[in-house]
């Protein structure tokens, strides 16, 4: 009964109820739609690294990484990558051969990674191939093709068709350049990588560098899901010995922090949140037990113990919390499913978040631990909010309770 | 046999200039089956001396003997149960919780004493009917007049199967029908089943129907008598 009893005294006073239940639930509304949408945020930057960027996993020859040594090159890349790609959980595997180089225009130049790609094979590992706002991915038969980045076409001053060239060092030590033509123009939503990648096939760069068919620096693959990384990363370990396997948190470690400073981020708004709404509903449930002073001592005169009563408030003020916090997680989660497939534009702030690699078309993404722990959240809060109006209301002293007029 | 006895109960106030003797030395036995009203002026001590009795004012002196158990010795955790199992209280505002119905008001109370939930309805049942609402379970006290939430008040009181009620000026809000209705329930109540009434009180009515009438003034007994 001290259930049914609570929760009718929490509508007892129906407006003042309402009031304090409505700003629960915009709160909490408010947080967890925050949380869906820096989440989604989140997730979309490491799709982005994983698909557009590193792929799930690279392996390398020692010091290839470290020093950019170009002489350190697999061999047989090209074989490694077929035969991964036969491998379970592996969606796809290609060989590329890197180089830090230049790339001029007639007007000026610039320091870049050069990725040379097999363009059918790199498909099964990155969609750079649908980033492509102009031109095309390698289709048309010209030599030498290049695609190159909005940001990097824009400081060259060169747009698709222009010519472009590009200078390496040879395994040889012997400088060498090309003459290459813009076939395309990528934009990944990620300023720092258009501006500092381009990709030419395979074929032309080893030739440029001289080094022999098949080979590459890097072979990139792509799991079929993240959960099988670990154990993937386990077998390329054991199968290629002598080489340097590394998962995509090991490549880009402030990425898979991400995450976990994302969600730290906003349970910390979220504690904020319910730390505000905590004085509020203290305030509320100090006017109730003020306003049932009498109540409260003809309860204790007829007999109800002093842990009842508290029990009574702290259920009463749980109540009120949970009606609001449940109240506020369906509104968010009802905000953020329909930002999950309708895109919220952030381009109004020009390049901004593209320069920090974020796509300026965020889509929430609302993850089920958030609603749970929101929901322990508000209970705990609900807690801490009563103890104190409880006290109060064990303050009371019955007999002076009961001549209360 | 006495159901209660006090020995030398003082009530003192000591305020900042004056000292108020509520009760000032009170020697009284009640027996089991009486039907007791205390008399008195306004501020005669009649109150305070009912929540003395009641477990609810701590005396500045002496003792109140409940079945042989000095009450105001026990620990404050077993004086709330010793009056949840042994004392009624019937109030002059009737005091119902809001949000109850008449049932579930009275039920409410067996419920803090762990009464199976069987046990709980029959009795429920059986004293509403007993007090003339068997056909009101439902109302809430809002929807019950004055005199209707008293006698809910006083199945509430006897729900507990207490050795005695204590009434506190049970008809100082009610019009005198409800007065005479209620008057007759606790009357029959205390012939048929031996139940112990004391209520302090202004009303000549209630007076009237009192078997035994103790006058207080001042803090003391002025008169003790028995018809």
């Amino acid at each position: 009964m001290l259930f049914s009893i609570s929760w009718r005294n929490v509508w007892r006073n129906k407006l003042r109820s309402s009031v304090i239940i409505t700003a629960i639930a915009l709160g909490i509304c408010a947080g967890v739609f925050s949380s869906a949408f820096y989440k989604g945020m989140a997730d979309q930057r490491i799709d982005k690294v994983i698909n557009t960027e590193l792929s799930h996993i690279q392996i390398h020859q020692y010091d290839f990484r470290q020093a950019n040594d170009i002489t350190k090159y697999i061999p047989n890349a090209k074989d490694i990558a077929s035969d991964i790609r036969s491998m379970d959980e592996v969606q796809g595997a290609s060989y590329r051969t890197i180089i830090f180089s230049m790339i001029s225009s007639a007007e000026t130049a610039a320091g870049v990674k050069i990725a040379g790609i097999d363009p059918e094979v790199e498909k099964t590992v990155s969609n750079l191939n649908t980033k492509l706002i102009e031109g095309n991915y390698f289709e048309e038969k010209r030599r030498n093709p290049v695609l190159i980045g909005r940001k990097i076409a824009e400081k060259l001053k060169i747009k698709l068709g222009s010519k472009a060239i590009i200078t390496v060092q040879d395994i040889d030590n012997n400088i060498t350049a090309g003459a290459f033509r813009v076939v395309g123009i990528f934009d990944t939503q990620n300023n720092a990588f258009d501006e500092a990648n381009i990709f030419v096939q395979h074929k032309d760069l080893s030739r440029l560098m001289n080094l022999p068919n098949g080979s590459g620096h890097e072979i990139a693959v792509l799991a079929d899901n993240n959960e099988a990384v670990f154990n993937l990363q386990l077998s390329l370990n054991n199968n290629y010995k002598g080489m340097e396997v590394l998962s995509w948190t090991e490549l880009s470690p402030e990425m898979s922090y991400l995450n976990e400073v994302m969600d730290l981020f906003m349970y910390i708004f979220i504690i904020i949140i319910l730390f505000a709404l905590l004085f509020g509903i203290i305030n509320t449930m100090l006017m109730v037990v003020l306003e049932r002073v009498k109540e409260l001592g003809m309860l204790m005169a007829i007999g109800m113990n002093k842990l009842r009563v508290f029990r009574m408030i702290v259920l009463e003020t749980i109540m009120l919390s949970l009606t609001g916090g449940v109240l506020g997680i369906l509104l968010g989660v009802v905000v953020s499913k329909y930002f999950e497939t309708h895109k919220i534009d952030l381009s109004m702030w020009g390049d901004t978040y593209s320069d920090l690699g974020y796509d300026p078309f965020v889509y929430t993404s609302l993850h089920p631990t958030l609603l749970i722990n929101v929901t322990i959240m508000v209970i705990l809060t609900g807690i801490l909010a009563s103890l104190y109006p409880a006290y109060k209301a064990l303050q009371n002293d019955p007999a002076d309770a009961l001549r209360i007029e | 046999m006495n159901v209660i006895e006090i020995k030398d109960l003082y009530k003192i106030y000591n305020g900042s200039s004056v000292e108020v003797r509520a009760v000032n030395g009170i020697d009284l036995t009640v027996e089991e089956g009486e039907f007791t009203a205390i008399v008195g002026p306004s501020g005669s001590g009649k109150t305070t001396f009912l929540n003395l009795l009641g477990g609810l004012d701590r005396p500045t002196k002496g003792s109140v003997y409940v079945d042989n158990v000095d009450i105001w010795k026990l620990k404050s955790r077993k004086l709330i149960d010793f009056r949840l199992n042994n004392i009624g209280f019937v109030f002059q505002a009737y005091n119902l919780i809001p949000v109850l119905t008449a049932k579930e008001n009275v039920e409410f109370i067996m419920q803090l004493q762990g009464r199976s939930k069987k046990d709980r309805e029959k009795r429920t049942r059986d004293l509403l009917e007993e007090v003339g609402l068997g056909d009101r379970l439902d109302s809430r006290p809002s929807k019950l007049s004055g005199g209707q939430q008293q006698r809910v008040a006083v199945a509430r009181a006897l729900a507990s199967k207490p050795k005695f009620i204590l009434a506190d000026e049970p008809t100082a809000n009610l019009d005198s029908k409800s007065t005479e209705t209620l008057l007759n329930i606790m009357e029959k109540l205390n012939k048929e089943e031996n139940i112990t009434f004391i209520f302090s009180t202004h009303d000549a009515r209630v007076v009237k129907k009192a078997r035994r009438v103790i006058t207080i003034e001042d803090g003391q007994i002025l008169s003790d008598e028995s018809k």
